[in-house]
């Protein structure tokens, strides 16, 4: 007897959209990730049922819904706990983290950092727009001093962070930035983040079209980016601006930005580098002083917290295979006659 | 006291015998003494001996307080008898005191002509400065009333083990042992079990190998203790006490929070779910943890969290991908998973959450027991968040508790809290091995490929939701903490909607009456009083309300281990209760639910002392409430 078996049709990007209506601000940064993201995930031979969006509290975390797949929508700062849970539950999901600048960095600092120490198998996307929008538009931990919002009228006094500096703080093994308004280089991103083995950390430069509009603009506006961004890529001197004129140079512990520089002065990007200096010197480049720095910062290999796990469960059974009989006779026992 | 006693011959038929029913023993010393090991090692001699027991060791939260300091005492109490017992004893037979401060701060509990074994070593006028005593009490006549034992174990210990190289702070370290051969030669139990055991614990086959001196001295100085016992004349006669009258079978000891875990073993064998454990340490509940990391062999996943909020939301995040999430923790702890505690009600998952309760509020008294936290996984949440509660009345019942958390959390989608505490869960007793293949299996509410699938469409009886892993193709759906459309788990704000799911969440858990047991009167039916306790109170409440009705009082006694929903003729027997009153280790928590729940006039007995009640003062207060007016 023979079977036919008919190959599934190949997933596109429709079988990735909800029929839930979207509600996010017309015009948000969101739209642009949520397509993105629906088309990557075809591309990436993973069949539909095994993927798992799982995400906090935020505009940004309202993505599950928008999503065709298995979503999780949980409570403030928790979702990287709560997808550990899951990939550990089921190491055959592809689980993905979404996340904005207040829920990750805030409220959810303590997940978002010991997620990436123990490299677990997760994907971060973290949209970063520098304020709060789903409160109405406070600051947020990686908004500039002097942010005026609803909690801060006289200017925020607050010194800001780098989610980039934190991942690599975390000892993240891939950590990686990129743009709302960059759909093909976002997807280069996202799908470099999914093939990456162990916990990814991706920062979404996203706009708040209604509380901070504009705020990445001075450096990724279409006008703007190639004088204010430099985009890293692996092995290639990290130059930028119109003609590529433009080079980061490093001297001892110093980022230069020279125009015209030297042949073999301008810095070579290495996202191998094993100690993590050079991706940690790139993030701390911000706009106006140096470019800001796009790609991936870090891509190096880290030991699997699921791989060792996994090792130690299946040796114990192996060798232990389990017996509630000899669980309960386990120590000492005696017998009553 | 320096005679070399090792080699003197055991001889222990000389002396006389006095049987007795039964008898409570605590060991106190400062926490570097070894004495939860010595209770352990007694317990388990009079475990296989045959007796029925029961145990509590009372440790200090402190690691290793300042030596000879009370706040550095570590104390262990062992109830054994010849009949069937529930208490580890009130007032004490003996009392071990190796040094000034553990006799201070135990001496209180010793009964009245009670036996007092004292190491002078540790009775020094430095001793007697740190434990703040204004003077030496082996010397001011304070002690008359007992019959007190000196014997200058430290040095007895150091002279016993010189030959086997030991030297020092080593030697000194095996005193413990020779407290235990003095206690065994008292009680005339054989060496044996406790040879075996330092062989098994420091012989050839260990990590000690190297150290053969380790096992040789402490085998040494109990043999010493013994015949010190035995030359010296220190006792009259030995104690007997009997083999106890148990059921037939198999048994073991078990303490609660080793049961907590065969429980949850248990109950992953019997659904076919794999645990998944997300903890963050807390005494007194990380002993579960360090349980089930060592029973991987089951598939367990044990995940040691960044802190309390991720240990449950990990659980919460296994049981979303078809794991048997759980969680345990203590009352601080619990505060910080309240919210996701909601999550998991709002998303209706299978969650199974213990709290071993400790002493509050808010860091409180770590190492001792309290029964405060009801009202708290009650109503703890926002909005109106029902949950089902259990909680386990003795430490082998930890188990059984264990498993039926798992059986409800399954069957019907929903988180469980499970309430355990400091003394059941540390406090040991003798389990009945039960037969494993007689526990039911445990159905889950899997939904499969290809059926219609909503994500709260509900159970026409147990109005549960379905479970739809991840990974199944065709039922890919979103859930959260936002409110849910009934059937399709959209999100939805309307108000026929939210009072609607609502009445479901509520109507889903009350009906749960109707699965559990019903509420049993023990003692006197339609006596003078209904006495309702619940939890770890099990064993004195019981053994008071029996010893009351023994003296002429004539008391009904109702215990609960299930708090929400509690089982569905309670209402009626409380209502025609002559009175009620309710013992409870906190201010008057199930008093304030019951009352509320039923509207109808209670009494308390409310103690929070970070310690049991004592048989003897719950029945004078049974005697004196029934004496005063309703």
């Amino acid at each position: 007897m023979t079977t036919t078996i008919t190959p599934a049709e190949p997933l596109t990007r429709k079988d990735f959209a909800s029929p839930t209506a979207i509600r996010w601000c017309p015009g948000c940064g969101d739209y642009s990730i949520l397509t993105t993201m629906q088309g990557i995930l075809p591309t990436l031979g993973i069949p539909k049922e095994n993927f798992v969006f799982v995400s906090g509290i935020g505009c940004s975390s309202r993505f599950p819904y928008y999503m065709n797949t298995y979503g999780f929508h949980t409570i403030h700062g928790r979702a990287p706990a709560v997808s550990t849970g899951v990939k550990l539950t089921n190491p055959d999901l592809q689980v993905w983290v979404i996340t904005g600048d207040g829920d990750a960095l805030s409220i959810g600092g303590n997940h978002f950092i010991h997620a990436l120490r123990r490299n677990m198998d997760v994907k971060i996307i973290l949209f970063n727009n520098r304020i709060y929008g789903l409160t109405k538009g406070q600051y947020s931990p990686t908004s500039g001093v002097g942010t005026v919002s609803p909690s801060t009228p006289y200017g925020s006094v607050d010194l800001p962070l780098s989610p980039i500096s934190m991942a690599l703080g975390a000892e993240a093994g891939f950590v990686a930035r990129t743009s709302d308004n960059d759909i093909k280089h976002m997807g280069e991103v996202f799908a470099a983040a999914a093939a990456y083995k162990g916990a990814a950390l991706v920062e979404v430069l996203q706009n708040c079209v209604i509380f901070a509009d504009k705020i990445h603009e001075p450096y990724y506006g279409r006008n703007e980016r190639k004088d204010n961004m430099v985009y890293m890529k692996h092995g290639e001197p990290l130059r930028y601006g119109k003609e590529l004129e433009r080079g980061l140079v490093l001297d001892k512990m110093t980022m230069t930005p020279k125009v015209n520089p030297a042949e073999g002065e301008t810095l070579v990007h290495d996202e191998k580098e094993s100690s993590g200096a050079l991706a940690f010197l790139l993030s701390r480049l911000s706009h106006p002083e140096y470019p800001v720095p796009v790609g991936v910062f870090r891509n190096v290999e880290r030991p699997s917290y699921i791989t060792a796990m996994r090792h130690q469960i299946d040796t114990a059974q192996a060798k232990n295979p389990p017996s509630l009989d000899k669980l309960f006779n386990s120590g000492s026992t005696w017998t009553v006659e | 006291m320096s005679t070399d006693v090792t080699n003197i011959p055991i001889n222990p038929n000389e002396k006389s015998h006095i049987d007795v029913d039964s008898v409570t023993i605590r060991f106190a010393g400062d926490s570097g003494d070894g004495m939860q090991i010595t209770g352990t090692q007694f317990t388990d001699a009079a475990a296989v001996f045959g007796n029925d027991l029961a145990t509590m060791p009372d440790f200090p939260a402190e690691i290793r307080a300042p030596a000879g300091t009370v706040a550095g005492v570590s104390a262990y109490q062992i109830h054994f008898s010849s009949e069937d017992i529930k208490t580890p004893g009130d007032d004490l037979n003996v009392l071990v005191a190796m040094n000034a401060a553990a006799l201070k701060a135990n001496i209180g509990d010793l009964e009245e002509g009670g036996i007092l074994l004292i190491d002078e070593a540790g009775f020094t006028d430095k001793d007697i400065e740190k434990a703040e005593m204004k003077s030496n009490p082996l010397e001011d006549g304070s002690l008359n009333g007992y019959r007190v034992i000196k014997a200058n174990i430290t040095e007895l210990t150091m002279n016993a083990v010189k030959e086997t190289g030991l030297k020092g702070k080593s030697a000194e370290l095996c005193k413990n042992f020779f407290t235990l051969g003095i206690m065994y030669w008292l009680y005339d139990r054989p060496l044996n079990h406790t040879l075996k055991w330092l062989d098994e614990k420091y012989g050839p086959k260990t990590k000690y190998k190297d150290k053969p001196e380790i096992a040789a001295s402490n085998k040494q100085a109990l043999n010493a203790g013994y015949n010190f016992a035995d030359t010296v004349e220190l006792f009259t006669s030995h104690y007997r006490v009997k083999k106890a009258a148990l059921p037939k079978g198999k048994y073991r000891k078990i303490s609660g929070n080793e049961a907590t875990v065969f429980g949850l073993l248990t109950a992953s064998q019997k659904s076919g779910r794999k645990i998944f454990y997300g903890s963050y340490p807390i005494t007194p509940a990380s002993d579960i943890l360090h349980g089930l990391s060592k029973h991987k062999n089951f598939g367990v996943i044990t995940f040691q969290a960044e802190d309390e909020i991720a240990a449950i939301a990990s659980a919460i995040g296994s049981a979303y991908a078809g794991g048997l999430g759980v969680t345990a923790t203590s009352g601080p702890g619990i505060c910080l998973k309240l919210e996701a505690m909601g999550l998991g009600v709002m998303t209706e998952l299978p969650l199974i959450i213990v709290d071993v309760q400790r002493g509050g509020p808010s860091t409180g008294l770590p190492t001792k027991t309290e029964q405060s936290d009801l009202l708290m996984v009650m109503f703890g949440r926002s909005g109106d968040s029902p949950l089902p509660v259990l909680a386990a009345r003795s430490p082998s019942d930890c188990f059984t508790m264990a498993v039926e958390a798992a059986r409800i959390a399954l069957k019907y989608m929903t988180p469980v809290v499970l309430l355990t505490d400091g003394y059941i869960a540390n406090g040991a007793e003798p389990w009945l091995i039960p037969d494993h293949a007689a526990i039911p299996e445990m159905k889950t509410n899997l939904a499969s490929t290809g059926e219609s699938f909503q994500a709260y469409a509900r159970d026409p009886v147990t109005n549960a939701r379905k479970w739809a892993i991840p990974g199944t193709p065709g039922l890919e759906h979103r859930i959260g903490g936002l409110e849910k459309a009934q059937n399709t788990g959209a999100v939805a704000y309307d108000p026929e909607n939210h009072q609607a799911m609502t009445n479901q969440r509520h109507a889903k858990i009350a009906g749960i009456a109707n699965d559990i047991p019903l509420a049993e009167v023990m003692g006197v039916k339609d006596g003078d009083a209904l006495v309702v306790s619940w939890g770890g109170t099990f064993g004195t409440v019981s053994t008071a309300v029996e010893e009351c009705n023994k003296a002429g009082m004539k008391l009904g006694h109702v215990h609960l281990q299930y708090l929400n929903p509690l089982p569905k003729n309670l209402g009626e027997l409380l209502n025609n209760a002559e009175r009620v009153i309710v013992p409870e280790l906190n201010m008057g928590q199930l008093r304030m639910l019951l009352g509320g729940t039923f509207g109808i006039k209670i009494q308390g007995i409310n103690q929070v002392r970070g310690k049991p009640f004592k048989v003897s003062y719950l029945a004078s207060e049974l005697h004196r409430i029934l004496e005063t007016q309703k």
